[in-house]
């Protein structure tokens, strides 16, 4: 599945505030050696674009852009797919307008 | 665990958690309210629109210090198709009056003032701190609170749930389901920035006067959706939102969609020269009244988007809050006076309430529409759209050829499109929905 690259996201979330949490990311991807379709999915529904696949097909998390939408929630946790919580308290995005 | 014990601890500092905390703080209740955010609003995101008759219920003097932008003169509708839009304007010198009815905001400013009229008014307002999970008695009732804070357990006498579409306290708890797919809309904003001179040209504006433009069409690209273009003092709030079963079924990306929103002719005058400042993204609850959970219990109450409160017809969300938040402690007012326990049979006082407000009313009014524009995505977001483009174009364009003609040929177009049985069983459909 090819994810989509002529919108430069990393340029959309630049001007973005964040505190990021190193070491303890709020978002973990279930192991696996093939993705699910769910997983799949996620690389083209994050509106971060958090979400790629690596040199052996798995798909993995970078959760630093991530804006906690939730959207990977919706569809990851209830396959087991990901784990997710909220950053701890202060860390995460940080919105100037929201 | 923190010894204090409290009347009430309220999670969440948005629309619903601020109106709570306040309404209870006022009351002369021993309020905590705990929200994971550095400060309340940095984890908000709206369009955003604020209706004042919710707030002035709340704080009958908002419009003394509230940070707001422009209050609304103009309406439009647009309905789009790739080249196009049909629009419906409404503009009225009516809504030039002092006690304007309707204003655009910037939530992470909006709810840092009504953040600091909660603890003005006596709540205690915890920031930074993320709650992980309630805190539950062996019978199941809650009791209070864990935290991401050392010694984090804190009791109260009732919690109130006021976490977000994303709820999940009341999921891990079992009060409530996960929001699902196809019950939540995605939505992606960017604000741009531009001298206010530029916006006021631009949307037809002097002083403070404002302009909201809703549109819907082919740039959902088939999925249910809408775009929005708010117009702030100093930027312009452009985003758009669809279903997130769409999305998942679809492969289309929520930047994508957003940048060709952006791009569409009738937009992109507007925004052209613009600085981004901010992308954000969050969800919307549009699941409607069907999917409204069960909203209190034994030690509890949720309000807000965590009850998927919501009225996307009319784009009205944080006035839901606003109210259902105030009447949630309204009720727990009244049960504490008269000192009854927090029970599930005394809290569905709140129930109650919300049934004889605006809020759950309006909720059911709608309760077909969801499942209408969700299962009919294609017909109302592509087709109608375009056939309602090139109806106008049509009608519009002088060549020649005998109006009659031309009526035969889009009235053609329509049917060819759905067919006379398709059209008939979509109005129908759509005005039983409204009823």
């Amino acid at each position: 599945m090819k994810v989509e690259r002529s919108v430069r996201v990393e340029d959309k979330l630049f001007c973005n505030r964040y505190l990021v949490d190193a070491g303890r990311p709020h978002i973990k991807v279930r192991a696996h050696t093939r993705p699910s379709p769910q997983l799949l999915a996620l690389l083209r529904a994050c509106p971060a674009r958090c979400y790629d696949v690596n040199d052996k097909g798995q798909v993995e998390i970078t959760v630093d852009g991530c804006m906690e939408c939730g959207t990977c929630r919706v569809i990851g946790e209830p396959t087991g797919d990901i784990e997710w919580s909220y950053p701890r308290g202060g860390y995460g995005v940080l919105f100037k307008f929201g | 665990m923190i010894e204090e014990r409290f009347d009430a601890i309220v999670v969440g500092a948005g629309m619903a958690g601020n109106a709570a905390a306040l309404t209870m703080a006022k009351k002369g209740m021993k309020v905590l309210q705990l929200e994971r955010g550095e400060y309340a609003g940095s984890k908000n995101v709206q369009g955003a629109i604020l209706y004042a008759d919710m707030l002035e219920k709340l704080i009958p003097e908002f419009r003394e210090d509230a940070p707001l932008e422009r209050h609304l003169v103009e309406q439009r509708f647009w309905i789009m198709d790739d080249r196009s839009h049909v629009g419906l304007h409404y503009r009225s010198e009516d809504f030039n009056e002092e006690r304007a009815n309707r204003y655009t905001i910037i939530r992470a400013q909006f709810d840092r003032w009504f953040s600091s009229k909660v603890r003005a008014a006596g709540a205690t307002v915890l920031c930074e701190t993320t709650v992980t999970d309630l805190a539950q008695d062996a019978y199941g009732r809650v009791i209070g609170v864990r935290t991401d804070r050392q010694d984090g357990e804190i009791h109260a006498d009732v919690v109130v749930l006021a976490e977000g579409v994303n709820g999940l306290l009341g999921a891990r708890a079992r009060l409530r389901e996960r929001p699902k797919p196809n019950k939540v809309a995605l939505a992606v904003k960017e604000m741009h920035f531009l001298p206010r001179e530029t916006i006021e040209a631009r949307f037809n504006l002097s002083g403070d006067e404002g302009v909201v433009i809703e549109a819907a069409g082919t740039i959902s690209g088939g999925m249910t959706g809408m775009g929005f273009i708010y117009a702030n003092k100093e930027c312009i709030s452009v985003g758009i939102g669809c279903l997130v079963a769409d999305f998942q079924r679809t492969g289309r990306t929520p930047y994508e969609l957003l940048d060709r929103f952006k791009r569409h002719p009738s937009v992109a005058p507007l925004i052209e020269g613009s600085e981004v400042k901010e992308y954000a993204a969050h969800l919307i609850p549009e699941g409607g009244y069907r999917a409204i959970p069960q909203l209190y219990g034994d030690g509890w109450v949720v309000a807000g988007d965590a009850a998927q409160l919501n009225n996307a017809i009319h784009r009205e969300g944080s006035n839901l809050a606003m109210t259902s938040g105030r009447i949630a402690a309204e009720a727990i007012f009244q049960v504490k006076s008269r000192r009854l326990a927090m029970t599930k049979e005394n809290l569905a006082l709140y129930k109650r309430m919300l049934d004889r407000s605006f809020v759950l009313k309006d909720m059911k009014k709608y309760k077909d529409m969801p499942r209408l524009m969700h299962t009919n995505s294609q017909n109302f977001f592509m087709t109608y759209p375009q056939l309602v483009s090139k109806a106008m174009q049509t009608y519009l364009r002088v060549d020649g050829t005998p109006k009659s003609e031309k009526q035969k040929a889009t009235l053609k177009s329509f049917v060819n499109a759905r067919s006379w049985i398709g059209l008939f069983g979509d109005v129908f459909r759509f005005a039983r929905a409204w009823r």
